[in-house]
Order: structure tokens, then C-alpha cells, then sequence
């Protein structure tokens, strides 16, 4: 009973805080002002950087020192140099990085709820085991590994030249070794609480278990597939390491390996051509990111809490 | 089809949208047949896949593929093994690129394998010859027609004294073949194109590297036509000796032997390179860790590995929490644009966040030097602390969101009726905060603090974007510096520098391996994070 004593004493309390605080500026500023200070500092903190690559883009100077003044020039130059220059094929760079993150994301999230829907809604020997198993060798991150798959992915491409090195295929085929881990925990989760009664109803009626799960689950768990879609194409976008050994044509390479080669010495670069390069690859990822942020932040502490 | 519409409880949006697909999915006959289809696609992967390998004589991992077919065949035509129909496709790729790859490191970890050692013996023993070869003064010269295969290069030579045609490539000595003659010299052959003479000018730098050689006998020297018509015969000044598997420089008489440490090596310790792959036990744990230029920056990375992940968690999670705590009032106004703007940070690629950053910082050009502090010249990321320090504010300026969203989550979880009990209990807010709501948020934000010093140990991309690990270390034999963690550190060793060591590289990777291990079995264990895992 004292809880609900509680509950209704605290209204009392707060209103009597609040009654004489609104009336002067002070006040005001003690209760929420000073909030609105640090906020701003730290809006200023974290816009900064993104107004001056911004601001570079649209400097049609191309040197790191030109593009110190923000917005002192307006213009497209830099914009048209970078999707135009022959040495750094932008177009093709970009277009590489969509392929390669959208078959991976695509195929990430097919894998890992084949395996998240095995897990979540079957019982068999093993089960526990390789949950376990999933976890702890997603510890070890890939990378780590890279000299060992830059050798496997070099012996490979000496037999079968289509998944070797320098190709989409092969890089596509090593982040798919990671499909089953953190993502697959993720939906797992997010499996687990649909109702089992769901599955039973459905085989009551006659379904198999494919059908239950291409007809019936997948529809249902449709946001966390969107979510773990688009957290391991970001993943992939940001992935240079192995991009980086195994792309060795420039034709071939991704947007985080041509850019971070195009700024290699900044002083020398085209900083306002990287800068142009950069806006345009961010801006559809915050949309996307900005669109899609609740279920993220949700679907990341949910995960945690469990794994 | 149409009216199956049963009477039972109303079906909401995504419910009635799931009866639709289903009702549209064809039969049992359907999914059949998909199933065979697919099947039939991979099982024709694999039958390519056997005939290159059973070309290629690597019967190991014919057999590998040939019991992988076998399986996957069997799970998906069987009628019970429901629960692996589901997880085949993950755990395949999950075996070949996660677990294969770890082993294989822990493999090359005990081999020499890297620049001047990367192939096998035979293959060092021709490139040796091949590459000390001078032309045979005087010698015969020999007619010869470029010719191609599959994009391979061959040539086609007509001997000088028998008249017969000879064809070789650079991997294929030179054999009779039956060809097509013109004025005494062969021209053509089945199988191969015949190069035009335009086409073949075009080819020079590549003729240049072409060398076939005479027979199997590497010691007979090879055959090479730079300009593409006229072949002359090229024998080495090194002459390798099979039975007492030794090499001599008939030059100048020195003789070079296999004394086990993958190169021939004379007696006064010079070594012929390249050399070839072997494994050399613990050599590289033992450089490692005695090597005072290799030693030295390891521990020094070791050390700024933890700072640098510990410092990463503790600064972005305070910042985060401030921020949380800041924001957890509901009569501030405009809470969300605020939550928006720091949310942005968070959202830019992390890459290009890290390569503008360095832009910003650079000591004579960037912006923070050249505006916010008037042109002076601060080192950011040249001099070996200050560098750090950028290290970690850039980290900062990358996490601090992700920490606030999820501390707003976990503040906005703990339920009101908390707080006020302990308001009403007489407690100040301070009080509040720190004996109640720091650690019920602790609860829930611990696993994500564990997973974050998981990422920052291995931020690859925030250092080597950054500051390429830079500044470097003076009097060191590794190309490693003062901000490098020991990811990029293995990077750099494996993959940059005038040469790889994929050995010591992999060495470094398996201590790397051995730690982080640790660190996760002792946090599992202090967490109990898989007690949920029923």
C-alpha cells in the first residue's frame, strides 16, 4: 500500500516546487535554462565538423587551407570534379559500395533469421551450445583474421578466379562469415516474442515449417529485419580493412578505400572534391539512420540486456 | 480460394497481410519444386568447383567439397533434420571465414610466410634461376610466333637446327607440337590464337617478363623473345644442384645451402631471396618478445590499447550520461531538435568522420589551428601525446550519442515512483542520483559498456583514419607509432612497410587473441550475460 501512497503524495510536491519558480528568470534558468546552455555548447560540439565538410563541399577551392573559411563561397565545382575525375572514379566507388552492402545486408538478414528462427522456435541437440558458440566467436572480430583470409581469398581466386581477390563476389562471401552473430542475437530476441501459439495455430492448419516462416514470421518480424538490414550495411560501408587488402583495382574498390587514398596526405588532397565525395555518401545513410533510429537504439538495448 | 475467410477473431494489419502471402505462396508442389531448383544450382557449383580442384590435383579440399555437397544434399531431401535446414547456410560460411581463418592464422602465426617467403621451395628455386638469367653469348637464334590461350601467352618456336615446332609457356617448358609452317617457320598452332604483329608491339613490356623454359631441368635455362620475333637463349648464373640440394653462383663460387630456415643461405650467413614458406615454431613469438625494436613498441601499444579503450568507455559514457541526465526534464522545450543534432554525429559514416577530423586537425592547414586558435600551430596529431589526446576526442565527438541514447533509454525505464519515494524520504537529488538511479542504470547499461570497450579495443578505422597510427616510434624495426592499438598494429606489420611478415603479423594476432579471450571469459563470467540463454 505505501506505494500507491506515494503516488499520490508526489504530484503535491512537484507543483509546489514548480508554483513560484515560473514567475522570474532566475528561476527559470535554474530549472531549465542552464540546460538549454549546455545543450547548445554541446549542439555546437557536435555540428561543427559536420557544417565544415558541409561547407568544404560547396568551397570550389580545393585545398585543405581554402576550405577554412565556412561558407565564404558558394558553388558546385567541387561536386562536378569529384563525380568527373578519371583518377578517382567516385561513381564507380559508390556504386561498388551499394552492391557490396546491400547484397551483403540482404543476405546477412536472410541467413541469420534462418538461423535466429531455428534457434528461437525449435528444440534440438545443440541448441544451447550454439547460441554460445555464435556469441563468443563474434568476439573475435573478423579483422584479426585478415592475413589469414587475404591468403585463403588469394588460393581461392587461383582456383575459381570469380570469388578470388579483387573481386565483389569473394569480399561479399567473407563479411557473409559473419552473418551468423551479433545480428542473428539481435533477432533471436526479437523472435522470441512473437507466441509460440502463433506457429501452433498455423500447423494446426496443415502449414510446414517453411511455410510458417516465409508466410508467417518473416512478415511479423519485418522491423528488426529493417533494423539488422541496415545496421550491417553501415557495418559494411565503414569496413576497410578487408576492403582494402582484397579491392586492389581502383575499379574495384569501395567508397571508404578510394576516399581514405584520395585524403592520404590532406595537405596535398582535394579536400573540398573529398568533401563533396563525403556529403554525398553521408547524407542517404542519416536519412536512413534518422528514419530508423527508434527501433536501433531499442533493438541495440534490447540485445544487450539479453546477450 | 477467395472465400476461405473463417469466422474467428478480427485480424489486425499485419496479420491479415501475412494471410494474404500465404494464401498467394503456391502449394506443397511449389515449394518443392523451388527447393530442387535451388538445390540443382548448388550442387552444379559444386560439380565446377570438383573438376577445377580434381585439375588442380588438391585432393584435400576436393574430398572437403565433395562431403559438403554430400551433407547439404542430404539435409534438405531428408525429411527429419528440420533445425539444420535453418542453419546450414550460416554455419557453412561462418566455418570457412571465421572459424578456418582463426585456425589458419594460429597456423601462420609459426611460419616465415611473408615478403621474400611466400611460396613453396620448388617455386623459389625457379624463381632464383630465373631471375639471375643472362643471354648465352653467341648463341642460336631462334624464330618464334607469339601465340595465346585464355589469355595466356605462349610462344611458338621453330628449332634453328631439326626445324621442328616448339611451344612453351612460362609455366609450361617448351614440347614438339604439330603446327603450321610458312617459309620454314612456324606460324600457327590448334588451339592458340596467332598474335598479329601490330598486336604483338603492343605486348612489349609483357614479352619483356616472359621467359619459357628449355625443359624441366631448370638448370637448361629458358628461351625469351623481348621483341616478340626473334627468341634467345637465357641460362642462370646460379645452377642448382638436386641431390645435395644446394645452389652455386658460378660467378663467383659461393655455395648456398638449405639449412632449414626457408632460403638458401651461404656459410658466411648471406641468404638468396626469395626464399620459401616453412614453418619456424615459436621464431616469431620468440622475436616478439626478445627482439628489443619488436618488444618494445608491443608493450608500449599493449599499454595504449587499454588506456585507449578504458578511456574511450569512461569518457564517452560520462559525456552520454551528463548529457541524459541533462535532458531528462520534461518541461525543457525544443528537447527533441536538440536529441536530433546530437544524434548526427552518431549517423556520419564513422570513417569520414575520422579522415574530416584529420583534416581539421592538421597542424599548419586545418581549420582548428588555422581558425578557432588564430593560426597558431598546435601539433594535434604529430607530437606523441597530444595525438592521444585527439585520439580520444575525436572518439568522443563519434560516441558520446550512442551513450546518450542509451542512457535517456535506461533513465526513462527506471519508474518515477522511485524517485519520489526517496524525495519523500528526505533524500537531495545528488542522493538521489547516485545511491538509486546510477545503479539501476548500471544494471542495464553494463553488458553495453562491455561490448563498447569490445569495439574500441579494435577501432581500426578511428586510428588508422585519424592519425595512421602516427607519430611513428624512432629506432624501431616494425612500421608501428605512438597511437597505433594492436589491431592496426597487426595491419600495419602485415600489410604496409617495405616488407609483409604475415608470420609475425599472425604472431602478434594470436597474443592479441589470447587476451581478448581472456577479457571475455572473465567479463561472461562476472555478468552472467547467458544465464538468459534458454
Amino acid at each position: 500500500m505505501s506505494t500507491t501512497d506515494t503516488r499520490t503524495a508526489a504530484p503535491v510536491t512537484v507543483e509546489r516546487n514548480l508554483g513560484p519558480r515560473r514567475r522570474s528568470i532566475g528561476a527559470w534558468f535554474a530549472d531549465t535554462g542552464w540546460r538549454h546552455v549546455v545543450a547548445i555548447i554541446v549542439s555546437a560540439f557536435a555540428l561543427f565538423p559536420l557544417l565544415y565538410v558541409v561547407s568544404a563541399s560547396l568551397n570550389p577551392r580545393g585545398t585543405l587551407t581554402g576550405s577554412n573559411q565556412l561558407f565564404s563561397a558558394f558553388g558546385i565545382d567541387s561536386y562536378v570534379r569529384i563525380l568527373s575525375d578519371p583518377q578517382n572514379p567516385y561513381g564507380l566507388w559508390f556504386l561498388n559500395t551499394l552492391i557490396i552492402a546491400v547484397v551483403t545486408g540482404a543476405s546477412t538478414v536472410f541467413i541469420g533469421a534462418l538461423a535466429a528462427y531455428a534457434f528461437s522456435r525449435m528444440r534440438f541437440a545443440g541448441r544451447r551450445i550454439g547460441l554460445v558458440t555464435i556469441v563468443v566467436v563474434q568476439m573475435f572480430p573478423q579483422l584479426l583474421a585478415v592475413v589469414a583470409i587475404f591468403l585463403l581469398m588469394s588460393t581461392l581466386g587461383d582456383w575459381f578466379p570469380a570469388i578470388g581477390l579483387n573481386t565483389h563476389t569473394g569480399l561479399i562471401l567473407v563479411y557473409l562469415g559473419g552473418a551468423l552473430g551479433v545480428n542473428t542475437y539481435l533477432m533471436y530476441g526479437f523472435f522470441n516474442t512473437l507466441p509460440m501459439e502463433l506457429d501452433e495455430a498455423a500447423r494446426i492448419d496443415g502449414a510446414g515449417h517453411a511455410r510458417i516462416f516465409f508466410t508467417m514470421i518473416l512478415p511479423l518480424v519485418a522491423p528488426i529485419l529493417a533494423v539488422v538490414a541496415l545496421l550491417s550495411f553501415i557495418g559494411t560501408v565503414n569496413e576497410y580493412v578487408i576492403a582494402s587488402v582484397m579491392l586492389v583495382d581502383v575499379e574495384q574498390q569501395t567508397l571508404v578505400v578510394g576516399l581514405t587514398k584520395l585524403v592520404a596526405n590532406p595537405r596535398y588532397a582535394d579536400w573540398s572534391a573529398f568533401s563533396a565525395g563525403a556529403v554525398m555518401a553521408a547524407v542517404p545513410v542519416m536519412i536512413l539512420f534518422l528514419f530508423l533510429q527508434r527501433y536501433i537504439v531499442g533493438g541495440l538495448t534490447a540485445g544487450a540486456t539479453k546477450g | 480460394m477467395t472465400e476461405l475467410a473463417e469466422p474467428t477473431a478480427p485480424l489486425n494489419k499485419r496479420q491479415r497481410q501475412a494471410a494474404k502471402i500465404a494464401d498467394a505462396a503456391s502449394g506443397p508442389i511449389g515449394w518443392m519444386l523451388l527447393k530442387i531448383l535451388l538445390l540443382a544450382v548448388v550442387d552444379a557449383i559444386a560439380l565446377y568447383a570438383a573438376f577445377v580442384l580434381f585439375g588442380q590435383q588438391e585432393w584435400l579440399v576436393l574430398g572437403l567439397v565433395v562431403a559438403v555437397t554430400v551433407l547439404v544434399n542430404y539435409i534438405y531431401f531428408s525429411r527429419k533434420r528440420v533445425p539444420a535446414k535453418y542453419l546450414t547456410p550460416g554455419i557453412i560460411f561462418l566455418i570457412i571465414f571465421q572459424v578456418f581463418t582463426l585456425l589458419y592464422t594460429g597456423y601462420i602465426g609459426f611460419t616465415n610466410y611473408g615478403t621474400g617467403h611466400n611460396g613453396t621451395k620448388d617455386q623459389a628455386i625457379s624463381s632464383l634461376l630465373a631471375s639471375s638469367q643472362e643471354r648465352v653469348e653467341d648463341s642460336a637464334t631462334y624464330p618464334v610466333t607469339v601465340v595465346e590461350q585464355f589469355g595466356t601467352y605462349g610462344l611458338l618456336v621453330t628449332d634453328p637446327e631439326s626445324g621442328d615446332a616448339l611451344l612453351g609457356t612460362a609455366e609450361q617448358p617448351l614440347a614438339e607440337v604439330d603446327a603450321d609452317f610458312e617459309g620454314g617457320q612456324a606460324v600457327a598452332v590448334d588451339g592458340w590464337n596467332t598474335l598479329p604483329l601490330a598486336k604483338v608491339f603492343t605486348l612489349s613490356a609483357e614479352l619483356e617478363k616472359l621467359s619459357v623454359p628449355f625443359s624441366d631441368d631448370p638448370n637448361d635455362g629458358s628461351l625469351r623473345a623481348p621483341d616478340g620475333q626473334k627468341g634467345y637463349l637465357y641460362v642462370s648464373s646460379l645452377e642448382y644442384d638436386a641431390d645435395a640440394d644446394t645452389i652455386t653462383d658460378t660467378t663467383t663460387g659461393a655455395v648456398y645451402a638449405d639449412t632449414g630456415e626457408g632460403a638458401f643461405t651461404a656459410e658466411d650467413g648471406a641468404e638468396l631471396l626469395p626464399g620459401w614458406q616453412t614453418t619456424v615454431g615459436f621464431d616469431n613469438f620468440v622475436r616478439a618478445v626478445t627482439d628489443e625494436s619488436i618488444r618494445g613498441p608491443l608493450i608500449s601499444v599493449t599499454i595504449w590499447t587499454f588506456v585507449f579503450a578504458l578511456l574511450s568507455v569512461a569518457t564517452t559514457f560520462f559525456l552520454g550520461l551528463l548529457l541524459a541526465l541533462v535532458f531528462n526534464n520534461t518541461r525543457m522545450r525544443f528537447r527533441n531538435g536538440y536529441r536530433i543534432i546530437l544524434i548526427l554525429p552518431y549517423a556520419f559514416p564513422a570513417f569520414l568522420s575520422a579522415l574530416v577530423w584529420a583534416g581539421m586537425m592538421n597542424e599548419s592547414f586545418g581549420f582548428i589551428n588555422q581558425v578557432i586558435f588564430g593560426g597558431a600551430d598546435i601539433p594535434w596529431l604529430s607530437d606523441p601525446n597530444l595525438a592521444k589526446v585527439s585520439v580520444l576526442l575525436v572518439n568522443l565527438w563519434l560516441g558520446f550519442p550512442y551513450m546518450f541514447l542509451v542512457c535517456m533509454g535506461a533513465l526513462q525505464g527506471i519508474p518515477e515512483d522511485v524517485n519520489e519515494a526517496a524525495v519523500m524520504d528526505g533524500a537531495n537529488p545528488w542522493q538521489v542520483f547516485r545511491r538509486i538511479k546510477l545503479p539501476l542504470l548500471l544494471v542495464t547499461v553494463a553488458p553495453l559498456l562491455i561490448s563498447s570497450f569490445a569495439f574500441n579495443f579494435n577501432n581500426f578505422n578511428l586510428i588508422y583514419m585519424l592519425t595512421k597510427g602516427g607519430p611513428r616510434f624512432d629506432d624501431v624495426s616494425i612500421p608501428v607509432g605512438h597511437t597505433d592499438i594492436l589491431i592496426s598494429m597487426v595491419y600495419k606489420v602485415a600489410f604496409t612497410g617495405q616488407s609483409r611478415d604475415y608470420g609475425l603479423a599472425s604472431a602478434f594476432t594470436i597474443l592479441i587473441f589470447i587476451v581478448v579471450a581472456t577479457i571475455s571469459i572473465i567479463s561472461f563470467r562476472k555478468t552472467k550475460a547467458l544465464e538468459e540463454l534458454n
